[in-house]
């Protein structure tokens, strides 16, 4: 099984901290794994986006064309990268703050509204999460309790906020179950 | 027999290529001698530049890295950097340190760099048959000048020691010149001061030396020596310009 | 043996401290700076020295410094800082130093943009400066490799005493990938030549001038002897799938990771695809894609260039089989897409 995924949005949403979160995950869990940002002035304020790719084989190309599954924070990112899914793959719309509907009817959507759940949680940067939540619930491509390691080995000096990060990914895993 | 004088043994026995009446020999020795005097010759790298002292790296019986153009100060940088317990110095000319070298001279000084660099400031290129140098004084005719350095044309001579002094990096700067007894023996006091603040582990130091070129300003040596009083030194006035150690 | 997940940029500084880097001249531009921000956290944890120079004209001279003077010495920097660098390589080549260089390759000419390419092949590995000299020219695929390729330069470049480049791309040094690291370096080869003062000994001296061209000429029939010698001991390539092959994709570095993936979706097809992955750019694997002219019909180099590594390919094959060539440039990546339809055209007689 080959996860391939474009993780977007824009700069201080976390996108490229949560295609980390889960190559390490993956890496726990003895997969092959790789992680490309996008790099350069856009990662300025503007847009930012990370291939990832969690597979049972070797990697081959790390750079994600035909992604298994898009999870887009913002509209722009939606707009940019939902003709980069395969057919039969997944979409993971932040319905927070994306409000206009995917059209092709080849993929599966998630509607995720990150950013109300983690203010709801009392935490608006686990807004991540909560997509990450929904997207492990979907896909199994990695497990909650790995996630949860590599952030504790992340959060050296911030352990206190593990909690609302769990609660985030079970809120998000929710959402899908 | 008694021994009256003896070569200073920091200098090899390869005979020196400068013209005669260069004053490069005496500016050779007068570093040698003060290696020797101080004892470091077995923890010396020399780092020789481009220009009329390219081969100086034949000459100081050291070991010695021959620089690209201009960079000795990066050279010697790398060195010092590797062996801190080194000592290390640059021997640069006017063209190789103050025109194609100016930032690596800058900012050796400025980091502070624990090494000494001695500036030979004849105010034209030698090697390359007497173009106009950054030092060519307003006025000088060259064979890039020949009408003499137009100042509107193409700006003013680059003031070393003045310049460097204002970095803070600088530990000691001074200028001196070879044109008599009483500066040789100066010069010589310089120079010592310098590598031995180097040798202390203090910043940067740098001796500029007034050196004449008979043959590229068509002098003869004894005109070329009036020439450096009478032209040189009044827009390069000798003296120390930085001696943090002074105040301290 | 564990692994670490790291990004090929800090990945590249940290095997080179392993291998006993310890001096490290560099100077900002992107997209490498993780290389000389890295140095600059950890060589004071360990008693080197990293230094930003003013520029990369100083920065290869202070490698040039530090290298003669003994040290396992580094500096990285990206396409146009490698141009302002090649006066340096080329006296240290000269004066046969051993240095490790990094070039992380950004789209050019010019100013050109800091996404990946490939396009600084020929500057890299036909000299780049002035002179007859080589570079041994290392190109790694992932993360892993990067590592393994760092720490073995140093032996390299100790080894022969000649500067070892490694050329990586933007993707390379952003890529993070699980990597296990090598052992560190405790013995070193000794280095009678370096100028560490007389110390009682026969002074040394570190030059490229010579002004007899007699002398000149025998100092260049000489480098010429070590680089046959290094041709012949350092040559390497890697072949996938190329044994049976129609079709020959030649391509290094990134490109070519992109393009087994074409390679396997062509296999799919019934297609007979194969790749042969040159890993030391210089010396060039002539050999392996000679022998597979043999049996291939075409071959097809594929390259973030308008078309460099090719003529090595064609020079190697000499006229076999037609070699054709695809590239992207501007920092644009080729997709597997494209290389598949590329291939399929060549296969057909097209021209890409």
């Amino acid at each position: 099984m080959t996860h391939e995924l474009i993780i977007a949005g824009f700069g201080g949403q976390g996108v490229l901290s949560m295609g980390q979160l889960l190559v390490r995950a993956g890496l726990i869990e003895n997969k092959e794994v790789s992680w490309l940002p996008s790099y350069g002035p856009e990662m300025r304020g503007g847009s930012a986006n990370c291939s990832v790719i969690i597979s049972d084989e070797p990697v081959v190309a790390p750079i994600v064309t035909d992604a298994s599954c898009l999870m887009a924070m913002n509209r722009p990112s939606l707009e940019k990268f939902v003709s980069s899914v395969v057919p039969g793959g997944m979409v993971f719309v932040n319905s927070s703050l994306i409000d206009i509907k995917v059209e092709r009817t080849d993929v599966t959507v998630y509607y995720v509204p990150c950013n109300q759940i983690a203010a709801e949680l009392g935490n608006t940067k686990v807004a991540g999460n909560v997509m990450l939540g929904a997207f492990i619930a979907a896909t199994g491509a990695v497990s909650v309790e790995n996630v949860m390691q590599s952030l504790s080995q992340t959060f050296k000096n911030k352990q206190h906020l593990l909690g609302v990060n769990r609660e985030a990914l079970e809120a998000g895993g929710a959402l899908v179950k | 027999m008694a021994v009256v004088f003896k070569k200073t043994d920091m200098l090899t026995d390869a005979p020196l290529h400068y013209c005669p009446g260069c004053t490069h020999g005496i500016i050779h020795r007068l570093v040698a001698e003060v290696l020797e005097e101080l004892g470091v010759g077995d923890k010396t790298i020399g780092v020789a530049p481009v220009g009329c002292a390219v081969f100086a790296y034949n000459y100081f019986n050291c070991d010695m890295h021959e620089a690209s153009h201009g960079r000795a100060p990066a050279v010697a940088t790398g060195i010092k950097r590797t062996h801190p317990d080194a000592c290390v110095f640059t021997y640069q000319g006017d063209g190789d340190l103050a025109s194609i070298g100016t930032a690596e001279i800058v900012h050796a000084c400025t980091r502070g760099e624990k090494f000494t660099t001695i500036f030979v400031n004849n105010a034209i290129y030698g090697m390359t048959g007497g173009q106009m140098a950054p030092t060519t004084l307003p006025g000088q005719v060259t064979t890039t000048s020949p009408y003499g350095r137009d100042t509107d044309h193409c700006g003013y001579p680059v003031k070393v020691s003045e310049m460097l002094s204002t970095l803070d990096g600088a530990y000691y700067i001074a200028r001196v010149s070879v044109d008599s007894v009483k500066n040789v023996i100066q010069a010589k006091k310089c120079i010592k001061k310098a590598f031995e603040y180097q040798l202390a582990g203090k910043g940067f130091t740098l001796v500029e030396v007034i050196s004449s070129c008979p043959t590229n300003w068509g002098m003869t040596p004894v005109e070329a020596l009036n020439w450096v009083r009478e032209k040189m030194l009044p827009y390069y006035p000798l003296g120390t310009y930085k001696d943090k150690g002074a105040n301290e | 043996m564990e692994k670490h997940l790291m990004k090929g940029a800090e990945a590249i500084a940290e095997a080179a401290i392993l291998a006993g880097c310890r001096q490290f001249f560099g100077y900002p531009i992107t997209p490498q700076n993780q290389i000389p921000e890295y140095m600059s956290k950890r060589m004071p944890q360990i008693g080197g020295c990293f230094l930003q120079a003013e520029s990369e004209v100083s920065a290869i001279n202070m490698v040039y410094g530090a290298a003669g003077s003994g040290a396992r010495v580094m500096t990285s920097s990206s396409s146009p800082g490698i141009s302002l660098k090649q006066e340096g390589i080329s006296y240290i080549a000269c004066a046969e130093l051993p240095c490790v260089i990094v070039n992380i390759v950004r789209g050019g000419p010019g100013l050109g943009g800091i996404q990946p390419a490939q396009s600084d092949y020929f500057q890299c590995t036909k000299g780049g400066g002035h002179g007859d000299y080589r570079l041994i020219v290392l190109a790694p695929d992932s993360v892993q490799e990067a590592v393994d390729f760092t720490y073995k330069a140093f032996d390299l470049a100790d080894k022969y005493r000649n500067p070892v480049l490694i050329l990586g791309d933007g993707m390379i040094g952003q890529m993070m990938e699980p990597v296990v690291l090598p052992e560190a370096k405790t013995e070193f080869v000794d280095k009678p030549w370096a100028t560490t003062g007389r110390k009682g000994k026969d002074r040394r001296i570190i030059n490229s001038l010579y002004i007899d061209p007699a002398v000149l000429e025998q100092i260049n029939l000489e480098l010429m002897k070590k680089y046959e010698l290094i041709a012949k001991n350092e040559t390497a390539c890697e072949e996938y799938m190329a044994d049976d092959a129609d079709i020959i994709i030649a391509a290094y570095g990134t490109t070519a990771r992109i393009a087994k993936k074409s390679i396997k979706e062509l296999r799919a097809k019934g297609i007979k695809a194969g790749l042969i992955r040159p890993i030391t750019l210089w010396p060039f694997p002539s050999e392996a894609f000679s022998k597979a002219a043999d049996h291939a019909k075409c071959m097809l180099t594929v390259e973030m260039s308008c078309g460099q590594m090719v003529e090595d390919v064609r020079l190697a094959v000499n006229g076999k089989v037609p070699v054709d060539f695809f590239g992207r440039v501007g920092g644009m990546i080729p997709s597997w897409k494209e290389i598949m339809a590329a291939a399929e055209n060549t296969l057909k007689g097209g021209k890409n």
